[in-house]
């Protein structure tokens, strides 16, 4: 046992310090005084200070908030619709292409579904002149589709792991089914629904591929202006923006991850 | 098996099948139950009696039949439609409300006026004995005290039947003996028209009035506990009730009360009680209870029943009773069990030992029959 | 039940309509391009029926696909890169899930953290952290140098194997993640009673764990290989100028040549590639939703 476990610890330390190193070296370097990105030239705040007087950043970043909150509100909407249709709705014509449908966006690779929604908004847009500007409205649209998938999966696990008979218990005590998804259900997946907006929220924020398809001038996200950055090289100013993610995305889901074993405590 | 046309029965069941695809889950059932009554379906897993409760309580529709409840047919109301109330094997108790607004749900769906809600939980919480527990949620509540909150939450809605689905299934051995009677008390007092399914013999024999056993969804048999065990009219009954012994054999004397049948087995004639129409020369089974037969280590006194000798091949000690295996000269083994009446370290037979079986003509069932 | 309520057909026909208009019709768009000839127009190619409404079918871009050998190359590169990957990401990540799953609950609840944390993280800023450790005046080079193993800066980035390492960095949780649900799922008690029954420790592991583990590994290397093969953004930025990987020319075969039917065969020519590996992980994925 003892030799087996000195294994196992020396690739679990290799693995977690093959994860992490780059992040911490990222993180490092954002203090860097130095323009020249990988020489060290002592401590500075100074990009972080410069990163929010750049308006290009800023303009990108609230951008993409707004793609994120919008597209994951509607993702969780018609994601939760989806998943109350194919673990409660029972069978019913064009069931076979629905759920085929459902969990496609989650194994297609990007280009692909970014080129052929693309494809769509220009075909559209010479059939019914819209959309006249590519932008907001079709990068929304776009991660609504492609996380809607991931909601419904996160529902759908949730509703089937859950007891249908209480749904039973309030029709037999007189409810009618309407009510029971208002009464019953739906309280009952919040946790899903709310697990399933994050997701959304987060993949919807991340993406670089799909929105560099489907956007247009003016539309640029904080991916795509940090990839037109990063393009030419390592730069200071989007160490420290990698660095605020890195911090703000590790505070979150440690507070998460404490709330949760409390509860579970 | 269809029982005789019941004119003021309160359910009515007629011709009541259903079909899943090709698999006939519940086949061509007709059943009359009379108010008041506790009515027990017995019958193991995957035999119909799940499905014919749920289209009692509205879930399933059946795939031909009737159901009337109280003169109304009610086969396709919806389940919030009908005058019926249902006790889930999971209980069903919504995770999200507390203990009170569980049991009160039902009313509030009625619109039941605020007032008379609270007075009515107020009285079925007395009822089941959860006063202290009224703000609970359900994750806070032991197994015994969810099933009184599913108990409670059905019956506040004062149904015409309350169907209960595995109603002790979940509760450890103690508290569902306790639970039982508790449940024929309530049931009792309120007079409601109860039907349980269960797959527990046990709990079939001492809560209900009437047993009807059911098998590849189909109803064997239909009649109080007692009958049922006594008196099994098929095999499968006989067999699915407690443990039996039995032989098949040829009639060869037919008398007006008994008759004398040939088991091989048994290596002797075997006289038994007969009230049926049997004829000689016919093929039958005959079967006794193990704890019908004697056993003894002199010979036993002569009597008109059945004396045959063997030899004890195992033997359990299970507090009050005993069990054997006697092996018959035929090579035939046989059930036997003894109550231990007395309190003693010495056992009363050991292995190997020989020993006599007897029992008496009365204590032996014919059953006729295929199965 | 009673079925056929309006708001359920409601709720039913709202989802379905959406991903019908997003998601079905732009595939046929995909495959009705991919049939046209490239014209220097807007938009950029030939109709489906010309004026005549005579119906106009050309599979020119899929022959020049299967004719030109530089598309074979870039196919057969993106594969085995992908495989390669995935390999990597297997080697690395069962051990890696293994220990994870046998460590003690509160350690487990940690490590599993730090699995999904970079999930949550930026994919971008995952990659480019790692041209910061690859340059060739990055971390490596400069402690390689600072500890005398070498004098001349090794050059990583723009190669074969920094995409390597790209990918395998960026897709490991997806492997790490289904192998320890099923490693967490299995029963200890097996390979105790398979080494009771004579088996030795490295055989219990073969005869016992390995094939217990199978749905996982099957699923993690589906999982890391389909989202390698479209990876547009690893040889972008670690593959430089040369590096041709399907996603990358697809992007560039529509933004940058503007032969907008060529891009969408190739496109749906990647498609074809993945669709067993594909139709295989959503079979997995259905089982599990039945066993879970």
């Amino acid at each position: 046992m003892q030799h087996r476990s000195r294994f196992l610890l020396t690739v679990l330390s290799f693995g977690y310090a093959f994860l992490y190193i780059p992040l911490i070296s990222v993180v490092f370097y954002s203090f860097n005084k130095s323009s020249l990105a990988t020489v060290w030239g002592g401590f500075s705040l100074r990009w972080y200070g410069e990163l929010f007087r750049n308006d290009q950043v800023l303009e990108a970043l609230a951008l993409s908030l707004q793609i994120a909150a919008t597209s994951a509100t509607f993702a969780t909407i018609l994601g939760t619709m989806a998943g109350l249709v194919l673990v409660r709705f029972g069978r019913f014509r064009g069931r076979t292409l629905f759920s085929g449908m459902i969990v496609s966006p989650l194994v297609m690779p990007e280009v692909i579904t970014g080129l052929s929604l693309l494809l769509l908004f220009v075909s559209l847009q010479q059939l019914i002149g819209w959309p006249a500007q590519r932008g907001f409205s079709t990068i929304t649209i776009a991660h609504t589709t492609f996380a809607m998938a991931y909601v419904a999966v996160v529902v759908q696990s949730r509703l089937t792991s859950m007891d249908e008979s209480l749904e039973e218990a309030a029709m037999d005590l007189g409810c009618r089914p309407l009510r029971v998804l208002f009464d019953i259900t739906l309280p009952l997946i919040v946790p899903a629904m709310v697990a399933g907006w994050l997701l959304a929220f987060t993949l919807s924020l991340d993406d670089l591929v799909i929105a560099s398809f489907v956007s247009g001038p003016g539309g640029t996200t904080l991916p795509m202006y940090i990839f037109s950055k990063v393009k030419l090289g390592v730069t200071p100013d989007i160490n420290a923006l990698a660095s605020l993610i890195i911090l703000i995305v590790s505070v979150g889901l440690l507070l998460s991850w404490a709330a949760m074993r409390k509860r579970s405590s | 098996m269809i029982e005789a046309a019941n004119p003021d029965s309160f359910i009515r069941i007629r011709g009541v099948s259903k079909h899943f695809g090709d698999f006939v889950a519940v086949d061509d059932i007709n059943l009359d139950i009379q108010k008041g009554e506790l009515f027990a379906i017995l019958g193991g897993s995957g035999c119909g009696k799940s499905t014919l409760l749920r289209m009692l309580a509205g879930f399933e529709e059946p795939t031909s039949g009737t159901m009337e409840i109280d003169g109304v047919d009610v086969t396709r109301q919806a389940p919030y439609e009908r005058p019926v109330n249902m006790m889930f094997q999971s209980y069903a108790i919504f995770p999200h409300m507390n203990v009170e607004k569980n049991i009160a749900y039902g009313l509030r769906k009625e619109r039941v006026a605020a007032n008379e809600v609270d007075e009515r939980v107020s009285d079925v919480i007395r009822l089941v004995q959860l006063d202290d527990f009224r703000a609970r949620k359900p994750d806070q509540l032991s197994g015994g005290q969810r099933q009184r909150v599913a108990l409670a939450r059905a019956l506040i809605k004062q149904p015409k039947v309350l169907l209960l689905d595995e109603p002790l299934a979940a509760l450890d051995k103690k508290l569902r003996e306790h639970t039982q009677f508790e449940l024929m008390n309530i049931q009792d007092e309120l007079g409601i028209t109860f039907i349980v399914v269960t797959h527990d013999q046990e709990e079939a024999m001492t809560l209900s009035t009437r047993i009807a056993v059911m098998d590849r969804g189909r109803f064997l048999q239909v009649g109080p506990p007692k009958e049922i065990y006594e008196y099994p009219k098929s095999r499968f009954v006989a067999d699915f009730i407690g443990t039996i012994n039995t032989f098949e054999g040829r009639v060869t004397s037919a008398g007006d009360e008994t008759i004398s049948v040939d088991c091989p087995d048994v290596g002797v004639e075997v006289r038994a009680l007969c009230t049926e129409d049997v004829k000689v020369g016919q093929d039958v089974c005959v079967a006794v209870r193990p704890e019908k037969i004697f056993i003894s280590r002199e010979e036993p006194e002569e009597d008109e029943g059945v004396r045959v000798r063997g030899i004890v091949d195992d033997l359990g000690y299970l507090g009050n009773l005993s069990l054997y295996r006697i092996h018959l000269e035929t090579g035939r083994m046989i059930q036997v069990s003894r109550q231990n009446r007395r309190r003693s370290h010495k056992r009363f037979v050991e292995w190997d030992d020989k020993v006599w079986l007897s029992w008496r003509p009365r204590s032996a069932m014919i059953i006729q029959g295929d199965d | 039940m009673h079925k056929g309520h309006t708001w359920e057909r409601v709720i039913t026909a709202i989802p379905y309509l959406w991903l019908f208009l997003f998601f079905l019709l732009p595939f046929a768009i995909i495959l009705k391009i991919s049939l046209a000839d490239p014209v220097i127009a807007q938009p950029p190619f030939t109709p489906m029926f010309d004026e005549q409404g005579n119906l106009s079918v050309s599979f020119d871009s899929f022959i020049f696909l299967l004719t030109d050998k530089l598309y074979a190359i870039t196919y057969f590169k993106s594969v085995m890169l992908a495989a390669s990957a995935t390999m990597l990401c297997l080697l690395l990540g069962f051990p890696m899930a293994y220990g994870i799953a046998r460590s003690e609950p509160t350690t487990r609840s940690i490590l599993l953290l730090l699995i999904v944390l970079p999930f949550w993280i930026s994919f971008l800023l995952r990659v480019y952290a790692w041209m910061g450790l690859l340059n060739n005046y990055g971390v490596i080079n400069n402690m390689l140098m600072w500890i005398g193993a070498i004098d001349q800066p090794i050059q990583f980035m723009y190669t074969d194997f920094a995409m390597l390492i790209g990918m395998t960095y960026s897709y490991l949780p997806f492997m790490v993640l289904p192998l320890y649900a099923t490693l967490e799922r299995m029963d200890l008690d097996l390979v105790d009673a398979a080494q009771d029954l004579g088996a030795t420790r490295t055989g219990a592991f073969w005869d016992i764990t390995w094939p217990l583990a199978r749905p996982g590994v099957i699923a993690g290397c589906l999982l890391v290989f389909i989202p390698a093969m479209g990876e547009y953004v690893i040889p972008y930025l670690l593959g430089g100028g040369e590096s041709l990987l399907i996603g990358r020319v697809l992007f560039d075969e529509f933004f940058v040549a503007r032969d907008w039917p060529l891009a969408s065969s190739v496109a749906i020519v990647l498609l074809l590639i993945l669709v067993v590996p594909i139709m295989l992980l959503q079979r997995y994925q259905a089982r599990d939703a039945e066993n879970a």
